[in-house]
């Protein structure tokens, strides 16, 4: 069985600023790991490799250094790893990120099953897993939270729908992507760290896809554009009250009124 | 096509140049500058570099004609009938929105058996619902869903779509954003639009520390999604208005390679992780027994309680219910702290919150620093009066 799933390289902290004069992010392009996220999805696949044996690879799409989360990925017992990487990838939205992604993955493979992570701790939109199984014409099921079975030609999973668990079958190919209470994942082994460490990591540029219409990629291929970004209003709300327990009260009230809890 | 061209003979300090860069995308190759594959398009090094030295230069691209591409539409959530009310607080936004451009308001409601249930939304100020009633969309299965979707906006063509971001609308919305080839943007918190009818979306980025403003200017339509209870839902109109559409689909194209086996309605969880509001009790609450006034609180307010260390160390409480960094992080709307210090180790698993008030009889309690509302008082004088003010309230 073939199996290959999407990780990225996310920023280590959340702790961005924004510049009041550029208004340009100001953060270190060092420090930065793996989308936690993705680690559940790399568990799900290797699970299921123990289970039916295959390949799994990882694909990710970034900057040359996020080789580094492809290594991290060897390092759990991944098979292969995919960088997709170009200049000419740089400020791609959702749907630029996943058209690439599904050039990339057509290139390079023909999994039975892909596997994304709930979402991204940057881009946290939880859509490119959808959108690069639509690009790749195949089926996808979100918010997978169990394997339940995995078959010849499909796999049975349960969903974790808001108000109801619902279980699924779903022919191959496919894709998932799953939550964070799937299955807890390994850590990366010393040993397999000695085992992978010449193991390449497979590069590929725009010029290596079906489509090399510079159009198609980067800020050039995404519909979305980000105007400004600005730091959050800060809150003009802040008030200190003191007084005697009655009026405090009574002001909690109305205010708890006015913000609608009540 | 848009993209950075480098004159060489306008730099004077390379190096300079390359360190303005916080995505170490250029290099210095033997004296040229070249940008890499980190390049993220920020387009600092235009602004701060040399005049000149960096441009930025953007082709004419052939410009969608805008003008095709009427009306607001909202995606009608539901399950089994049973519509989210994300759906009527969207069709709020959508009416403001295409009242400001002179546009109709559209609903768009697939399902099985569903037909009954169209009429509700005309009560909220919707011009046009689409209803598409099939077997085959009786249980939510992304391609038919998508083939469904796909025929409304070939038909309608709406110049904007808003989606619930419920489990299904985002599952929903980003492949039939992919299918259109255009722009959705995620868990958007504000939405206006311009003349032009280029929406306006705002939504935090890196975790809530930043806002971003986004536009789709070039493609329609333009889609969103917005989490439940962002928006304001209208008032119920007695009187219905607008119109129902029946639509119906060759079955063909509801074809699915999913095959639902079995639906079960899961019990309610009662967590702090995912809770809206959330009364937290410190060491401010003397005794075990006192717990009493805490959990009465949140039961009229319909709260979870949550807790510091403290307090689970004294087995009080569950330690799920702990905040802080060794506890849980929370994001409630509302979060009112009793008798908490607001050491960091607290404060970093709940300052997110999106209105935090706070009760304490330290006026220089830290807590008051992140509280919006600080109440300065003690939780024995005021807990007890505030129950019976809630109920009151709730009562009249
Ligand atoms: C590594 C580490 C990790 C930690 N992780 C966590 C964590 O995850 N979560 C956590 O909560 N703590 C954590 N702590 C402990 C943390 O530092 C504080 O000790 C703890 O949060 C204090 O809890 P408190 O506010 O309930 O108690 P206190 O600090 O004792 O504060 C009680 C407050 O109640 C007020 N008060 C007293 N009586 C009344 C009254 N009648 N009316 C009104 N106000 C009153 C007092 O003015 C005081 O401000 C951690 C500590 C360390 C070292
Ligand atoms: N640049 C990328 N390269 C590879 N996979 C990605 C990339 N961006 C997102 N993904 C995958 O899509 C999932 C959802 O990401 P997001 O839509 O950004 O929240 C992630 O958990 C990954 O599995």
């Amino acid at each position: 069985m073939e199996i290959l799933v999407c990780i990225k390289q996310v920023p280590g902290t959340t702790k961005v600023e924004v510049d009041p004069v550029t208004g340009v992010l100001k953060r270190d392009g060092v420090d930065s790991k793996m989308n936690p996220y993705d680690l559940y999805a790399i568990e799900t696949a290797l699970r299921i490799r123990e289970q039916r044996g295959g390949r799994v690879s990882v694909i990710t799409m970034g900057p040359p250094q996020a080789s580094v989360v492809i290594k991290e990925a060897y390092m759990m017992g991944v098979d292969d790893g995919i960088l997709l990487s170009d200049r000419r990838f740089a400020g791609s939205d959702v749907l630029a990120t996943s058209y690439t992604l599904s050039q990339g993955i057509k290139k390079v493979s023909n999994p039975d099953l892909i596997i994304c992570g709930k979402q991204t701790t940057d881009g946290d939109t939880a859509q490119v897993g959808p959108e690069i199984a639509e690009y790749l014409g195949i089926p996808h099921v979100a918010n997978v939270r169990k394997i339940l079975e995995i078959k010849d030609s499909s796999i049975v999973v349960e969903m974790d729908m808001p108000e109801t668990v619902e279980i699924a079958e779903i022919k191959y190919p496919c894709l998932i992507t799953v939550e964070k209470d799937i299955f807890q994942p390994r850590l990366p082994s010393f040993k397999k760290k000695l085992e992978t460490r010449d193991r390449e990591v497979k590069m590929f540029t725009l010029q290596d896809f079906e489509d090399r219409d510079e159009k198609s990629y980067g800020l050039n291929g995404s519909p979305t554009k980000v105007e400004r970004i600005f730091p959050p209003e800060v809150n003009n709300d802040r008030r200190m009250l003191k007084g005697n327990p009655e009026e405090l009260r009574n002001k909690i009230t109305v205010k708890l009124k006015e913000l609608r809890f009540i | 096509m848009a993209k950075l061209i480098v004159n060489q003979e306008k730099i004077t300090d390379i190096d300079a140049l390359i360190k303005i860069c916080p995505f170490g995308a250029m290099e210095n190759k033997n004296g040229i500058l070249e940008i890499n594959a980190s390049c993220r398009m920020c387009k600092l090094c235009v602004r701060r570099g040399p005049e000149g030295a960096v441009v930025y230069v953007e082709d004419e691209v052939v410009k969608v004609d805008k003008s095709k591409w009427k009306g607001i539409a909202v995606y009608v959530d539901h399950v089994e009938g049973d519509i989210h009310p994300v759906t009527f607080e969207l069709i709020g936004k959508a009416r403001e929105l295409a009242d400001k451009v002179n546009h109709p308001v559209y609903c768009l409601f697939m399902g099985h058996d569903i037909g009954h249930r169209a009429e509700e939304l005309l009560h909220y100020g919707v011009d046009e619902v689409f209803v598409y009633d099939n077997e085959m969309l009786k249980d939510f299965r992304i391609e038919p869903y998508t083939a469904v979707f796909e025929d409304f906006v070939n038909r309608v063509k709406p110049s904007v779509i808003l989606v619930g971001a419920t489990t299904i609308g985002r599952s929903l919305a980003p492949r039939v954003a992919a299918r259109f080839k255009t722009g959705l943007t995620a868990d958007c918190t504000v939405l206006d639009i311009k003349e032009n009818t280029d929406l306006v979306q705002i939504r935090p980025a890196f975790g809530g520390n930043i806002m971003a403003q986004i536009v789709t200017p070039n493609n329609r339509p333009q889609m969103a999604t917005v989490r439940y209870k962002v928006m304001t839902a209208p008032e119920r109109k007695a009187e219905a208005s607008g119109r129902i559409i029946h639509c119906s689909i060759e079955e063909n194209r509801l074809k699915s390679n999913i095959n639902v086996l079995s639906v079960t309605k899961k019990q309610k969880e009662h967590g702090i992780s995912e809770a809206e509001i959330i009364v937290a009790a410190g060491r401010g609450i003397k005794s075990e027994k006192d717990m009493a006034m805490i959990y009465e609180l949140a039961d009229v307010l319909g709260a979870e309680v949550a807790c510091t260390r403290p307090l689970i160390e004294a087995g009080w409480l569950d330690s799920k219910r702990q905040i802080g960094l060794s506890g849980r992080t929370v994001r409630p709307k509302l979060i009112i702290t009793c008798g908490i210090s607001g050491a960091v180790q607290f404060t970093a698993g709940m300052n997110n919150s999106e209105y935090i008030i706070a009760i304490n009889k330290d006026e220089k309690a830290p807590i008051f620093k992140v509280a919006h509302y600080g109440i300065v008082g003690d939780i024995y004088e005021i807990i007890p009066g505030l129950i019976e003010n809630i109920k009151r309230v709730k009562e009249a």
